[in-house]
């Protein structure tokens, strides 16, 4: 095992951070630790790098207890802390050399080379962190995480502010990296576990609530679908309320409105959504302009399993 | 160690806070000793360092929290604390490479005065006739001195991620330590030995012996201790972090 951690219990003096949580992680796997702000994934992960100690249980990483051989274990990880903390005054290089000493990494110039390369900072190379967009930053950052080829990488929110691009070529670059080595990530990005996680931890308020494979996750939120429409004219919303299967409508304002609709129960009336909604729009006598379907699988899983959450859930989960 | 001590020498010489730094008190001592009439050695007419000497630990209460200021604090603003400590280096180890550091910048800062004590001793009558013994044992009573306020400036960086309220803690903590004992010391509630007391925890004391020429183990001990004791006082800051 990779990552083991057992009943995981943090106190922060009154406030319970994380509450019990269990997990363990095998070689090779890339894992998704999701949740809400403020849910607990920092404060893990900052336990399983013996950055702070948990109040109770135990963890391990690659086989090192993170208390009790915390130097062993911050040999064999990579960490990118949450907000990415660089020295802005250094140049890359220099910045990567500094890295790679405090590894005492033999053949450091070599390893450098290959992180510049890989994370694709070569033509930046000779700025100083300051001068750097932030995708850049987060390249430095990754490239310092990867310096002493750890076997484990704990990146907190690696991809939190990036652009459209720079966010492709991140999870590619992590994709490529969970080839070989164990990953785990959080993010509040749904589409982004999606699209690299092998497995998913969600957790809320200090507690696991779900651990599956992001294909089972996916298919567990089956069935049900958002679909949003747009009418020419004002109408009232019971209506839509009143048709079979439509578990909630929500008004986005400009005569749209989302509709969360159990696709099963549609089908058993022998009809698909599209159609029962355009059948609608023809009995009220509306003109439908067009509908929309979300896929939202695994962001539905989120919300049904994170909805107690005293803080605001940002609704699409892109928010910072 | 090495790794953490490279990193701050670099980061200072390459900051313009640095060269102000240095310059400013390589400026001051300059003018205390060659221009200045109050203070001038020429003037005095006795071939001695001994206004270097007693004007350095003035200039060194500003010039080393200015020095010390960043080491922790910088390091508390940006996060990067938590970027160290998830690195194969110890807390002893982090500690140590600032000291070191921090000692080293001060060394650096000092060593060009070093050319007064060719001058004066061009200028003695006869030429070479100055107290090299004196002049030796009060370079390393400064050395000493600048070793325990690295230790205070650093424990004071360590207490906060703002790197002014860092520079004013340990400039008041260090003046304390160097002269506030002394004078309290002299208040008259102070009778019997409570004075002397009072006084043998002044560094001022521990400077002027060291710097009459007289290496007393004592005093030695004592710069030492003051050293140890900040050392472990940072290191239970940095602990702080896990309780």
């Amino acid at each position: 095992m990779s990552i083991q951690a057992e009943h995981l219990t943090k106190l922060y003096g009154e406030q319970r951070a994380v509450h019990d949580v269990s997990f363990s992680i095998g070689a090779g796997e890339i894992v998704g630790f999701l949740g809400p702000n403020g849910a607990g994934k920092s404060t893990t992960m900052k336990i399983l790098t013996g950055f702070v100690p948990q109040t109770e249980g135990k963890a391990s990483v690659c086989g090192f207890d993170v208390e009790k051989e915390s130097l062993e274990v911050r040999r064999h990880i990579g960490y990118l802390p949450e907000h990415n903390p660089l020295y802005l005054d250094m140049y890359v290089g220099e910045y990567l050399d500094f890295v790679g000493r405090l590894f005492g990494l033999r053949n450091r110039d070599a390893r450098i080379r290959r992180m510049v390369e890989r994370t694709g900072l070569g033509p930046e190379q000779h700025k100083t962190i300051r001068n750097l967009s932030k995708g850049y930053r987060q390249r430095v950052g990754l490239a310092q995480a990867m310096l002493n080829d750890p076997d484990v990488l704990i990146l907190d929110e690696p991809t939190s502010g990036l652009d459209p691009n720079q966010l492709a070529d991140i999870r590619e670059l992590i994709r490529d990296l969970g080839r070989e080595k164990t990953v785990l990530l959080s993010t509040h990005i749904m589409q982004e576990v999606q699209a690299i996680c092998d497995r998913v931890l969600i957790i809320n308020r200090g507690v696991l609530v779900a651990d599956d494979k992001t294909e089972h996750l996916g298919s567990a939120a089956e069935g049900r679908i958002a679909l949003t429409v747009s009418f020419k004219e004002e109408l009232d919303p019971a209506g839509l309320k009143r048709l079979p299967g439509v578990l909630h409508v929500q008004s986005q304002g400009n005569r749209r409105w989302r509709l969360e609709i159990d696709e099963k129960a549609v089908k058993a009336t022998g009809t698909s959504p599209e159609e029962m909604l355009f059948r609608f729009a023809v009995e009220q006598q509306l003109t439908l302009l067009g509908s929309e379907k979300e896929k939202r699988n695994l962001e539905d899983i989120f919300r049904q399993l994170t909805q107690n959450a005293g803080p605001a859930i940002p609704p699409t989960g892109q928010q910072d | 160690m090495i790794a953490i001590f490279r990193k701050e020498v670099n980061l200072f010489l390459s900051s313009l806070i640095g060269y102000i730094a240095i310059g400013i008190f390589l400026l001051a001592n300059g003018l205390i000793c060659w221009v200045f009439p109050d203070s001038n050695i020429p003037d005095g007419g006795y071939a001695t360092l001994e206004p270097l000497f007693q004007f350095a630990p003035w200039v060194f209460l500003l010039l080393i929290p200015a020095i010390t200021m960043r080491s922790f604090a910088e390091e508390n603003e940006n996060g990067t604390m938590e970027l160290l400590a998830t690195k194969p280096v110890t807390d002893n180890q982090i500690i140590g490479g600032k000291f070191l550091a921090a000692l080293f910048l001060v060394g650096f800062s000092i060593l060009p005065t070093v050319v007064y004590y060719f001058a004066i001793s061009a200028l003695a009558s006869p030429p070479g006739n100055v107290d090299t013994g004196g002049i030796i044992g009060s370079y390393i009573g400064l050395f000493l001195l600048g070793a325990g306020f690295v230790s205070v400036g650093m424990f004071a960086s360590s207490l906060t991620r703002n790197q002014i309220v860092s520079f004013i803690a340990s400039l008041f903590a260090c003046f304390l330590l160097f002269q506030a004992f002394d004078s309290v010391a002299m208040l008259p509630v102070f009778v019997g030995k409570a004075d002397g007391i009072l006084q043998l925890l002044s560094m001022g004391t521990h400077y002027r012996s060291i710097s009459l020429g007289l290496l007393d183990t004592r005093d030695v001990l004592y710069f030492l201790s003051v050293v140890a004791f900040f050392f472990l006082l940072t290191k239970t800051v940095l602990a702080s972090r896990k309780w």
